[in-house]
């Protein structure tokens, strides 16, 4: 908006510089740009390198709009839990182990959930569950890194990411168990609807990210994707409306490699989605999606840098579905087990343990309290799912329109009617004409 | 702000001080303070008084911004927001990139936080990206989320031909938002309902569709602005007459009142009906008239098979099936896609083809 045309010759400026720094020798990221677009810049001169023109903000190096990150992902725990120290990357520094050890913390309690409620779903106590298990990385450590006035616009995977912001396990639950929509206060909680749509939250995201911006308040908005989602034309138009505006929104696509059935292979024809950020000169990540300290890392340097007028950001996170994609699915019919166990090797979870256990900050003591907690949980899900919820089905009328209608007042003494005759034909068994019909 | 207040143009023979004051004594008009200063009238066009309207609603309320293509230096393809970009910043009326449902979906996201975006649909065959949008988000929000989520978003669509555009810019797509759940669907067909009806549109806390009738943008009448009609929910008698009952929306009006004056040369006495508000359907305003004429017939430019008017259609015969003298007829445009520049004249319902509808009846 009015600071368009500044942030564009900023950005030129950049741009000039970037490729002035950029080392000689290296092959391009993409091949054949037209003459004349700018220098994209090269592998070497990747997000966050120690040429960049720019100094690094306090949350962390400042990636490039013009430049591709690499095929390799920014990762500052390996699967083993040890520390990489990222040297590929730079500058994003590990955070302090009280922060990964409340990281930790919630994704136990996450997992439990998560396992809890697909098998509730199992047993027939919820209509359909799209579990997050394996992803606990990405969902817990971006929203963890979300201030309590940011809004996080989430799709239908990331019920887990709704507990870790305070959202109750019955309000979550109330959509796929088949009661009301959407249960929780979007506003109390700074939670969109799960939306089921495709990428069309992530224009929400957009919009809601303009209005701070207009009022200048410091908020940002956090929007959830998935790969197959980025094939959506609404992803496409959210990251071009967020760049060209400049607001403060963060893209957070969780590639978990399958869209219900279809393998990302068959989705994009990129090395990663995160390379499409400079087609929107839009910084972008390309993370290790298991390691949530990376997650929690970028995360908050971008939000940090949208909270600053910095703009948007693309971060791509590399997971895996470890479940179906929901109950009705059938995995076996798609892909391998084989596959299945080699990502069970780089589980989020045993990581950040192996790390903490690594490190000596996390005891057996610390570990049983987690426990408890997260069965606490689980005990707390099974009652509220195993009780049958009360529902007024007169409440179908009342929110469908902010000025009454007739129409529908009719039609709700038509429903209201129909349920007095039921009610009373269950009062009085034996009248059979009432029960009849 | 500029209006084309100041040029001459035709004024239609219809389109008095006479209607608007007749739109104003509709149930439930609300009447000016007696100590407000009365603005003196002048001729006005619809797109003038759209353009006053949005002007009016941006200096009102500080959560209203207007967003959409070509809406911020161009002033739109029609003018509608003229001068408003320059008048109220960057901040409140701007240039978003050509894509329909980025617009309605970051709209929906502006509303979450409290604002009243009105964004613009160049032409409505070009609302239809935004089709998800409005359908699965903007219609349902409120009620997925019992009403802690309102959406106040008004989207204008200039709607319907007429004026000779090629293929994509006539449509009359108004059937696919009056059957959606959620929406109000209203349409203008004279300037003082124009103003009063987008103001109330944008301070609602439904979202409102917003039909323009392009073909009736230049069209001028006396009206003082800022004037407040009936209530945009309500249907109004814009002609009085005890034979046949003629309703009408949007360009359409003009049509059923060149008809009754038609007919009146043939002694008939046609009282017509400007419905406003396609959803919610005013079924009071129109039983009321159906009752007292006992015949009626429906008027639109869409498409018949499966068109607004069906709906009308049933509504009327469904209530006022013993007060009937005959079915209630339907004339609207041929089940084709909208014809080329050089044969719309021929799918247009015109004055002559809903009178001879109305001699295919027994009377």
């Amino acid at each position: 908006m009015r600071e368009r045309d500044d942030e564009r010759m900023r950005d030129d400026d950049v741009t000039t510089r970037a490729a002035a720094a950029a080392p000689a020798g290296t092959a391009p990221a993409i091949p054949d740009r037209a003459a004349g677009a700018p220098d994209i810049g090269t592998d070497a001169a990747l997000i966050g390198s120690a040429t960049s023109p720019e100094p690094a903000p306090p949350g962390g190096p400042q990636p490039h709009p013009f430049a591709v990150p690499g095929a390799s992902p920014i990762r500052l725990i390996d699967h083993t839990g040890a520390a990489t120290g990222d040297p590929e990357h730079g500058g994003f520094a590990l955070p302090p182990v009280e922060t990964l050890l409340e990281l930790y913390r919630r994704m136990v309690v996450a997992r439990r959930f998560d396992v809890q409620v697909t098998k509730l779903t199992r047993q027939g106590r919820l209509a359909t569950y799209p579990s997050a298990l394996g992803q606990e990385a990405c969902e817990i450590g971006a929203v963890s890194a979300l201030a309590a006035e940011d809004w996080l616009f989430p799709t239908y995977r990331d019920s887990i990411a709704l507990l870790a912001r305070g959202v109750s396990p019955e309000e979550i639950l109330s959509f796929f168990r088949g009661d009301w929509h959407v249960a929780y206060d979007p506003r109390e909680h700074r939670i969109a609807p799960q939306t089921t749509p495709l990428a069309t939250q992530s224009l929400h995201a957009v919009g809601l990210a303009a209005a701070v911006h207009i009022k200048q308040d410091p908020v940002v908005a956090l929007t959830f994707l998935g790969d197959g989602s980025t094939s959506e034309g609404d992803a496409h138009e959210a990251f071009n409306f967020a760049s060209v505006w400049q607001v403060p929104v963060v893209f957070v696509i969780q590639n978990n490699g399958y869209a219900i059935s279809v393998p990302f292979a068959k989705q994009a024809h990129v090395r990663t989605l995160a390379e499409r950020g400079v087609g929107y000169g839009m910084p972008a990540y390309f993370v290790d999606g298991n390691d949530i300290a990376a997650v929690y890392a970028v995360v908050s340097a971008a939000l940090e840098r949208a909270r600053s007028g910095g703009g948007p950001t693309m971060i791509e996170g590399l997971t895996y579905r470890i479940e179906s994609h929901t109950n009705s699915d059938d995995p076996s019919r798609y892909r391998d087990a084989h596959e299945v166990d080699e990502w069970r090797h780089l589980d989020p979870v045993d990581r950040l343990r192996a790390h903490l256990r690594g490190r000596g900050a996390l005891d057996d003591d610390a570990e049983a309290r987690i426990a408890e907690e997260a069965e606490t949980l689980a005990a707390a899900v099974r009652d509220a799912m195993n009780a049958e919820p009360e529902l007024d089905p007169l409440e179908l009328f009342e929110h469908v329109y902010a000025t009454p209608r007739a129409a529908l007042e009719e039609q709700r003494s038509m429903l209201a009617a129909e349920l007095a005759q039921v009610a009373d034909a269950a009062a009085s068994p034996n009248d059979q004409e009432g029960a009849g019909r | 702000m500029t209006t084309a207040s100041t040029t001459s143009g035709p004024t239609a023979p219809e389109t008095t001080t006479a209607a608007a004051t007749a739109a104003a004594t509709g149930p439930g008009a609300q009447t000016a303070p007696a100590t407000a200063p009365v603005p003196a009238a002048s001729p006005v066009s619809i797109a003038g008084a759209l353009n006053r309207a949005l002007h009016d609603a941006l200096a009102d309320d500080p959560e209203v911004v207007v967003f959409g293509e070509d809406v911020g230096e161009l002033g739109g393809v029609f003018r509608i927001t003229d001068g408003l970009r320059h008048e109220f910043g960057e901040y409140r009326v701007w240039d978003s990139p050509l894509a329909e449902s980025g617009i309605v979906g970051t709209a929906i996201g502006m509303a979450m936080y409290g604002m009243r975006p009105v964004v613009e649909m160049q032409f409505d065959a070009f609302a239809y990206p935004a089709f998800e949008q409005i359908t699965s988000h903007l219609a349902k929000m409120r009620n997925r989320t019992k009403g802690r989520l309102p959406l106040p978003v008004t989207i204008r669509i200039p709607y319907a031909g007429g004026i000779g555009g090629v293929e994509h810019h006539s449509d009359s797509s108004e059937a696919y938002y009056a059957h959606t759940p959620g929406l109000t669907v209203v349409s203008p067909s004279n300037p003082a309902d124009a103003y009063s009806m987008l103001r109330e549109a944008i301070a609602s806390d439904d979202p409102v569709i917003f039909l323009e009738p392009k073909s009736r943008y230049w069209v001028k009448e006396e009206v003082a602005l800022p004037v407040r009609t009936a209530p945009m929910n309500r249907a109004v008698v814009r002609r009085e007459g005890s034979d046949v009952t003629l309703l009408a929306y949007g360009p359409t009006v003009k049509t059923a009142l060149e008809a009754a004056t038609l007919a009146e040369a043939e002694g008939l006495s046609i009282e017509v009906v400007d419905l406003r508000s396609l959803s919610p359907f005013d079924d009071e305003t129109v039983s009321a008239s159906v009752r007292k004429t006992s015949r009626a017939a429906v008027i639109h430019e869409a498409a018949q098979f499966g068109g607004y008017g069906a709906e009308v259609a049933a509504r009327v015969t469904e209530r006022n099936f013993f007060h009937l003298a005959a079915p209630v007829l339907r004339v609207a445009g041929f089940d084709i896609p909208y014809p080329s520049p050089k044969l719309e004249r021929h799918f247009l319902p015109t004055a002559e083809r809903v009178l001879a509808a109305l001699d295919t009846w027994e009377w």
